[in-house]
């Protein structure tokens, strides 16, 4: 479906993008995960066309659009902040994709708002056409977005930060929502998130990235479980570091094991309820390293001042060039 | 609660009564004093009809080139970048700063016969100094920086992502430049068209060394108001500026109540 | 690399600078530059000569006596109904923002019109004023009166905006630790709005210096005692003396150049905005 080879992107003396390349098959839905920074957005926009690349080549559906221009590639695209037309009425941000197009695809006019009326019950949005955007919530203008980049039928979906703007609860609901609709419709679809849990929760497959490199794509599993760089392991869900000869250990917070005899000692100095276990924070004796560890929390509360004694019973370690050097269970 | 509203409150009502509101009260007691008969006589005479036709013409003339060039100069500013910007920018203000007077004398050598662009005009046979033109060309001078400042803070909010939107969704440049930049522009242009037609319809200092001040052909409104002073016919001076103000007025409310309207509908 | 959908061509650009530059040039440069040059046309010495002329000193004294009397009116009276309107809630505010930028709307002529109404010889008081051998129309009180009606609405439009994005947490804070209203007011507020209000204050005096129309109609153009620098520029132009005429014309420019000058340097540094209306 998308083929993206080598592409690089820099602003002025800012690398942006270092040689990126990446398949997508069709039906996917893809997440692009990393820090503000990373390259994520940049690379969405370049496959949209907002942008063009320095270097290196975009295929779509086996056409190579590196030189296409934005208008003409077909490409569905939802902003971060709706990017809607406060002019218009729901039912003419709809129907614009279809009101600009020339030539013999151009449909009549009851025709488009047939269609516009057609999306706007897919996006369960039906009856809200004569309003303006202005008069909306959030997440219905999130909605509305997307139906008016559907409108035009596009081979692949692009959202940027799609949840960005709305808060907690909505944004958990539309995610299902927007999950279930991908897969009725049959899209591809690629979004940008900085929030691992979105991505783990949406995707299929999360590309990782940093600094404008990938630093792993894989399933959100995988990407979890076992973490190819350091930087992937730090960024998705929560970890732990001790320092090793030659390099240092990582691993979560509940893949420990509590031991009287364990290999390590936190000395607790906070203790908070975090959903179904407890967290316990604190320093390690010895090395003084700060860690956070989960417990079960049918047990009692661990108390403050209080030493754990455990042992990773799962572990990564990454050498100090921050190579993956082997999955270690203990 | 913060001390001081009685004093601030009270000041500023007192020094608003005074140095505004009873003056401006004055001209319409003054007005409704003429009775409606003699109010028409003085305030619709041909003379008059000649100069509202002339001073609101000019100002609506004018106001269009600069919905047109006001426009250009504010997108220039908002989206480009070119060496000595800020200076260009700075100059748009000038028309605000420059003494009015001075103005009207430096666009008069400028557009006089024998002025630096007049000359080249003449043997075109097009005449700017002592016609509508020359006093459009004024109102230019003065409406501009109304359209530019009205549109330039509207086009700089207006998001790139929702031009962005446009063309992913399959629009030319021109296409979003009339269906999605220019409706959302629309109101401020139309703002910075009202305020410069305004100013235009009373503006003196800047016309009257460039109109040529010809009773029924080249006397605007504001003039015809100094002639009739001089000739201490007050009534007619009355009138006449009631009949100026009404009108800006109305406009103003006009423009007023359809931003309104239109702000209404779209709920923001 | 260009991104035909989402900007211009180089050369649509190109042309719109081009359009922009030329229409500022014609309207706006050239304007400027011709009253420096015909000031000067015929060298240094006439164009100081012009300037010295008990009549231009006059005209100069004058010009800064009226704005040293109506910029600090204008000042004060915007600084108060800045405070009663952003530090306060009462009903009818926005019919008093209204009323407050009416003079704005008024024609320069119609604004000098009201007073010659009100005090000239046959005005509302003046048979009054003849009684007592008082005169504001033809004399400085009127042009006095005329220049804070047009500069009325300059200072407090600045404020407003300013004070309201400011809120009044500053002054509640020093309240509630003590401070008399007073102490608040010089000690909180005043050094927050300075800038602004310097602001103000120099679009206010560019204006009051620079009008015309409204002090035309109530001076009575008496050379010498009731002629302002603009009144001074028209005089001298209607009697062909077209090196005087720019001559002070030059020195009102001058004016508006520093103030631009002083303007922008205000919005660089402080980023404060000038609304659309002056």
């Amino acid at each position: 479906m998308i083929h993206l080879r080598g592409i690089t992107k820099r602003f002025g003396d800012y690398p942006a993008l270092h040689g990126i390349d990446l398949d997508v098959a069709p039906g996917e839905f893809i997440a692009l995960l990393g820090p503000s920074g990373s390259g994520k957005t940049t690379l969405l926009r370049i496959i949209a066309g907002l942008e063009f690349q320095d270097s290196g080549t975009v295929l779509l559906g086996g056409d190579d659009v590196s030189r296409t221009p934005v208008a003409d590639r077909h490409v569905g695209f939802v902003f971060q902040h709706y990017a809607l037309f406060r002019h218009m009425t729901v039912a003419d941000n709809v129907a614009f994709g279809l009101s600009v197009r020339r030539g013999k695809g151009r449909l009549p006019k009851a025709a488009r708002r047939a269609r516009a009326e057609e999306l706007l019950r897919l996006v369960q949005l039906e009856g809200l056409g004569p309003r303006y955007p202005g008069q909306l919530s959030g997440g219905q203008r999130q909605r509305v977005a997307l139906a008016r980049a559907l409108a035009i039928e596009p081979r692949l979906l692009l959202l940027d930060e799609p949840f960005g703007a709305l808060d907690a609860k909505v944004r958990k609901d539309l995610r299902r929502w927007l999950r279930d609709l991908h897969k009725a419709m049959g899209l591809t679809s690629i979004f940008v998130t900085h929030d691992q849990e979105e991505a783990l929760e949406l995707a299929d497959r999360v590309v990782v990235m940093n600094q404008g490199r990938i630093e792993q794509v894989g399933a959100p599993d995988a990407v979890y479980m076992n973490p190819e760089t350091p930087f992937v392991s730090h960024f998705v869900g929560e970890t732990n570091r001790l320092p090793a000869p030659g390099g240092e250990i990582h691993f979560r917070p509940h893949e420990i094991t509590l031991a009287a005899d364990g290999a390590e000692a936190l000395l607790v100095d906070n203790v908070f309820r975090k959903g179904a276990v407890w967290r316990a924070e604190g320093l390690l004796e010895g090395s003084g390293q700060f860690v956070e560890l989960d417990l079960p929390s049918s047990g009692d509360a661990p108390q403050l001042g209080q030493t754990i004694r455990f042992h990773p019973h799962r572990a990564r370690m990454f050498n100090a060039a921050g190579d993956h050097t082997q999955g270690e269970t203990r | 609660m913060l001390p001081g509203f009685g004093l601030s409150f009270g000041f500023t009502l007192a020094w608003l009564t005074l140095i505004v509101l009873i003056p401006l009260a004055t001209i319409f007691l003054k007005a409704a004093g003429l009775g409606w008969a003699e109010f028409v006589e003085v305030g619709f005479s041909e003379r008059a009809m000649a100069a509202y036709q002339l001073s609101f013409g000019t100002a609506a003339a004018a106001g269009l080139v600069n919905v047109v060039f006001g426009l250009v100069v504010a997108w220039v500013l908002v989206r480009y970048d070119f060496p000595g910007k800020q200076v260009v920018s700075a100059l748009v203000d000038l028309p605000f700063a420059l003494p009015t007077a001075v103005a009207g004398i430096a666009l008069t050598a400028l557009y006089a016969p024998q002025g630096w662009i007049g000359q080249f005009l003449e043997p075109l046979g097009i005449k700017v100094a002592f016609t509508w033109i020359g006093i459009t060309i004024a109102l230019v001078f003065i409406g501009l920086p109304f359209v530019v400042r009205s549109v330039e803070p509207v086009l700089a909010d207006l998001g790139r992502d929702v031009e962005e939107a446009a063309a992913t969704l399959g629009a030319t440049r021109w296409q979003t430049f009339t269906q999605v930049i220019f409706p959302a522009i629309g109101p401020a242009l139309l703002t910075g068209f009202a305020l410069a037609f305004a100013r235009g319809v009373g503006e003196y200092g800047s016309v009257i060394f460039i109109s040529g001040n010809m009773p029924g052909r080249t006397e605007i409104a504001p003039l015809l108001i100094v002639t009739q002073l001089e000739q201490y016919a007050y009534a007619g001076a009355t009138a006449i500026a009631v009949v100026m103000m009404l009108a800006s007025f109305a406009v103003l409310l006009l423009i007023n109540l359809i931003q309104a309207a239109s702000r209404r509908r779209m709920g923001a | 690399m260009s991104t035909r959908a989402t900007t211009e061509s180089p050369i649509m650009r190109a042309v719109l600078i081009t359009v922009a530059l030329v229409f500022l040039g014609f309207f706006l440069l050239l304007p400027l530059l011709a009253v420096f040059s015909e000031a000067l046309r015929e060298g240094a010495g006439p164009f100081l000569d012009a300037l010295h002329t008990p009549d231009a000193l006059a005209a100069i004294r004058l010009t800064l006596l009226i704005a040293a009397i109506s910029v600090p009116l204008n000042m004060v009276f915007g600084i108060a109904a800045s405070w009663a309107i952003t530090k306060f809630q009462f009903p009818g505010k926005a019919l008093l923002i209204t009323l407050i930028d009416l003079p704005f709307s008024v024609s320069p002529v119609v604004s000098g019109l009201i007073f010659v109404l009100l005090f000239g010889a046959n005005g509302l008081f003046g048979a009054w004023l003849a009684e007592h051998d008082l005169k504001i129309i033809f004399a400085v009180p009127g042009i006095v009166l005329a220049t804070v009606f047009i500069t009325f609405p300059f200072v407090a439009r600045e404020l407003i905006p300013l004070m309201l994005e400011q809120g009044k947490d500053d002054e509640e804070a020093a309240i509630s630790l003590g401070a008399s209203g007073w102490q608040t007011f010089w000690h909180v507020t005043l050094p927050n709005i300075r800038w602004g209000l310097l602001y103000g204050v120099l679009l206010c005096n560019a204006r009051a210096m620079g009008e015309f129309g409204a002090v035309s109609v109530v001076s009575g153009h008496i050379r010498g005692e009731t002629n302002t620098m603009p009144l001074h520029v028209e005089i001298l132009y209607n009697e062909y003396d077209f090196v005087g005429a720019f001559a002070v014309a030059s020195l009102l420019a001058l004016l508006a150049l520093v103030t631009l000058v002083a303007k922008t340097v205000l919005e660089w540094r402080f980023g404060l905005h000038a609304g659309a209306r002056h």
